[in-house]
């Protein structure tokens, strides 16, 4: 990690004060951050990437997320929403010295209507949030990313995120049924609707996964899934990875859809189990974390089968939780995995590419084999069931040279899982991480059609510059490499 | 061997080879109004074949100008089905041009959420490819989404990969009076619950002892299947339909209880959209299609009008 001097855009020029004070006028002298640490803070995500905030805003609603855009525009600033900032692939890193527009004080559930299973939320609301607020409705949001007790709905939007329960139930785009976006020229409308079948193009549902470069949601309609009539959790621990990893696909090619399919190689299930206590088998080569739900004969029928083919692929055991309790015991195992992690490396690099479910074995057999070629300790813990892997490489950024081979590793993984027909991330986006390596994917008139997109909502490029697409995607795009961002 | 999807492409050709309109079935030729009848315009068809099944991996690569009737017998051969609605001549391309789904949408899901990558011939004659092969995928703007039901105006449909289902292995309809309101809340997800304002009818699949126990619960006789459809569609809010019934403004109707289609003999109002909606696909349709060749007069805001001032959910 290098010392690269930052584009230094809190300096006290009179322009910046302008904007600064056109900000707080607008909204609070309180809620406009200039403070070297926060700007610091807000200049990263969870990605190794930093970029650089000139100033933080944190609007309340809608107008004033209007007002703000509009003030940067009137400053020739570019903007960017952040929720919390837990991204993986740098999307709410600043870029250009764009206004930062936080929406963690936009953090009510407005309206949540019981009979049609549906709720408008503030995109600042934390996705556990709205679930815990459901509960007693026996309705639940159903994406739940790994970093569900931080991250908010607008960042789940924009990135299109996933969790282990989207397996069965779909990834963030099938849940939102409407988003009131501020548009990058300042005007307010609303995509999509909460009937099913909106007049129109299903804008909507372009602008869900656009992380942050069509426009800012600042209400999202949300669709409520009702839990589970029966729901049985399910452990089963193998002598091999192959052997794990050639259950899941039997599983899938058995017409099995499971509400949530794991796994988790030896190293994170050690890890995990030294830091949650769930009981995991810590001389297993890798264990598989399936749940099923529905109603009782099907699910009874789904069991039987899940240990079946489990057994057939040599499982050693195959466990299924007694009550609540040690289906919650299972699962704290599982969604403890990253933070167990910083046990046992001061740094990790968290991949995110998937691979059609019936290449798996090969291709993990593969992620082994670049780590090691790399000289470094990688660990597996992913959304098995739908072919996405999660590759944690393990390192201390203080060695010398290491970002070197974090980075050389992490495009072979990336390249592997394209050879073996798979795509560039699943869940946590394209954002600066991986936007070079969107030519991998997409010829040149792919990326055209995409930058058309893009120019339709903002023919400026003043939301989220820079992210997403590779410059020149847009055939005469002048766009260029950006500067002030280092890895 | 030529691959056919280039073929279609060089038969779309340039812009300057004029204006194209890909025809399917003619199934819903109706929808998003007539072609401009001052413009001649060429009609092309999308190629036919189903690619591979991927029956392992739950997937299938399909073309465009497969009929949903052949595509759901290569998948019922693996015990596979895919979200898309069937009609007699209606093909894949067609389909998922238009974007609506059939009455089983409340527990399949809208047809958009079938599709994972679409191949299109674009104004420009070349192929383009969005999405990814895989159940899951964030790789760049979700121009899939975008493509379903965009009837033809800013692309054209050449081959898809569509995400299966396992088919049921028991799929029942049951009917009888009922408060459909009532029988939604009580069954567990059921595929569908419809309502002519007399009768509620219930589609419900799955395992056959769990079928067996819903329809004890519903406490409804077997029917035949669902009732025939009233020809207009109107899209309102699920708790809305119990009000317009209620108004008397739809005549005959029956109406996707949870989802909010209506099919009804009265035809619906025009639907306001705002202006700022109406200026994004303004803007779409002039990048994607800047000479105005892809079906043109066709719109996707046909039969809409703009809303005054306010914008609004
Ligand atoms: C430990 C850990 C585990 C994780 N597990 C998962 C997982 O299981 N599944 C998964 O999908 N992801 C996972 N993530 C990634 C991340 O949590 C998700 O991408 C999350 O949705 C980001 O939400 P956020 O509020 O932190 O967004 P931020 O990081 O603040 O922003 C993400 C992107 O969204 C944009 N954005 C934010 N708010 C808005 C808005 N209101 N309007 C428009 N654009 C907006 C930003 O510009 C940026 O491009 C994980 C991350 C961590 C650190």
């Amino acid at each position: 990690m290098g010392q690269t001097a930052l584009v230094s855009a809190s300096q006290p020029t009179v322009a910046h004060e302008a904007l600064v004070a056109d900000l707080a006028a607008a909204l609070a002298p309180d809620r406009v951050r200039t403070g070297a640490v926060e700007l610091d803070l807000y200049g990263r995500d969870a990605s190794v990437l930093r970029g650089s905030a000139a100033v933080a805003c944190f609007p309340l609603d809608t107008d004033e997320v209007a007002a703000a855009v509009r003030i940067a525009r009137r400053h020739g600033r570019p903007f960017v929403a952040r929720g919390s900032g837990t991204g993986l692939a740098g999307g709410a890193v600043p870029v250009g010295d764009p206004v930062v527009i936080v929406t963690t004080k936009m953090d009510r559930i407005l309206e949540v209507d019981v009979d049609e299973r549906v709720a408008w939320v503030q995109p600042g609301v934390v996705n556990l949030d709205l679930t815990r607020a459901l509960a007693r409705h026996g309705l639940h949001f159903a994406p739940d990313p790994s970093s569900q007790q931080a991250c908010t709905i607008g960042g789940n939007v924009a990135n299109n995120s996933g969790g282990p329960h989207c397996l069965a139930y779909g990834v963030t785009s099938a849940h939102v049924l409407a988003v009131e976006v501020v548009l990058p020229d300042g005007e307010v409308t609303v995509l999509g609707g909460l009937d099913p079948e909106p007049p129109g193009l299903d804008l909507r549902g372009a602008f869900v996964g656009s992380e942050g470069t069509l426009g800012i949601a600042t209400r999202i309609a949300v669709r409520l899934t009702p839990d589970p009539p029966a729901v049985a959790t399910l452990l089963l621990d193998f002598p091999t990875v192959e052997a794990a990893a050639e259950t899941v696909s039997g599983i899938i090619a058995d017409g099995l859809l499971p509400a949530a399919l794991e796994m988790m190689d030896q190293p994170i299930t050690r890890a995990a189990e030294e830091f949650a206590h769930a009981g995991y088998p810590t001389d297993a080569a890798a264990v598989l974390l399936v749940e099923l739900d529905g109603l009782p004969a099907g699910l009874a029928d789904a069991v039987e089968r899940v240990g079946r083919i489990g057994r057939s692929h040599g499982a050693r055991t195959v466990r299924v939780a007694a009550d609540d309790a040690e289906r919650a015991l299972l699962w704290k195992g599982r969604k403890a995995a990253f933070g167990a992690v910083a046990r046992v490396a001061p740094n990790y690099y968290l991949h995110d590419t998937v691979v059609p479910r019936t290449r798996l074995v090969e291709v993990l057999r593969e992620v082994y084999a670049i780590a090691e070629r790399h000289g470094l300790a990688v660990m597996n813990v992913f959304h098995a069931g739908d072919g996405n892997l999660h590759p944690l490489l393990l390192f201390d950024a203080r060695t010398p040279g290491v970002m070197d081979r974090v980075h050389a590793a992490g495009e072979e993984i990336v390249r592997v899982s394209i050879a073996a027909g798979g795509v560039l991330s699943g869940e946590h986006g394209i954002g600066l991480e991986k936007r070079d390596l969107m030519p991998l994917l997409f010829s040149p008139v792919d990326l055209d059609a995409q930058a058309r997109l893009r120019e339709a909502f903002d023919p400026d490029g003043v939301a989220n510059p820079t992210k997403v697409l590779p410059a020149g995607s847009r055939c005469g795009d002048l766009q260029s490499v950006p500067e002030g961002v280092w890895v | 061997m030529t691959d056919p999807v280039a073929a279609f492409a060089a038969e779309v050709g340039p812009p300057e080879a004029g204006a194209v309109v890909a025809v399917g079935g003619r199934t819903e030729w109706d929808v998003g109004g007539p072609l401009d009848p001052d413009v001649e315009v060429r009609e092309v068809r999308a190629p036919a074949g189903i690619v591979a099944v991927e029956a392992a991996d739950m997937t299938v690569r399909v073309r465009a100008g497969t009929t949903v009737d052949e595509l759901a017998a290569a998948l019922a051969e693996v015990g596979q089905a895919v979200a898309l609605p069937s009609r007699p001549g209606a093909t894949v391309g067609g389909v998922l041009a238009v974007g609506r789904s059939d009455v089983r949408r409340l527990g399949w899901g809208p047809v958009r959420d079938a599709v994972l990558q679409v191949r299109y011939v674009s104004a420009d004659g070349t192929v383009v490819a969005a999405g990814g092969p895989t159940v899951k995928n964030v790789s760049g703007f979700d121009l899939c989404r975008l493509m379903v039901g965009s009837l033809g105006t800013l692309g054209l449909l050449a081959e898809v990969v569509l995400r299966t289902r396992p088919a049921p292995a028991a799929s029942r309809w049951v009917a009888g009076e009922v408060d459909p309101a009532a029988l939604l809340r009580r069954l567990h997800r059921p595929s569908a619950v419809l309502w002519d304002g007399t009768t509620t009818w219930a589609l419900l699949e799955g395992h056959p002892a769990d079928v067996e126990d819903q329809a004890r619960l519903a406490g409804l006789p077997d029917a035949p299947g669902p009732p025939p459809l009233p020809p207009h569609r109107w899209s309102v809010r699920p708790a809305e339909v119990y009000r317009l019934a209620a108004a008397g403004g739809l005549g005959a109707f029956v109406a996707e209880v949870g989802v909010g289609v209506v099919h009804a003999s009265v035809p619906p109002p025009p639907r306001a959209v705002d202006p700022a909606v109406v200026r994004l696909h303004e803007r779409t349709k002039a990048l994607f299609d800047p000479t105005n060749r892809l079906a043109p007069g066709r719109s996707p805001l046909a039969g809409t009008r703009l809303a005054a001032a306010e914008g609004g959910g």
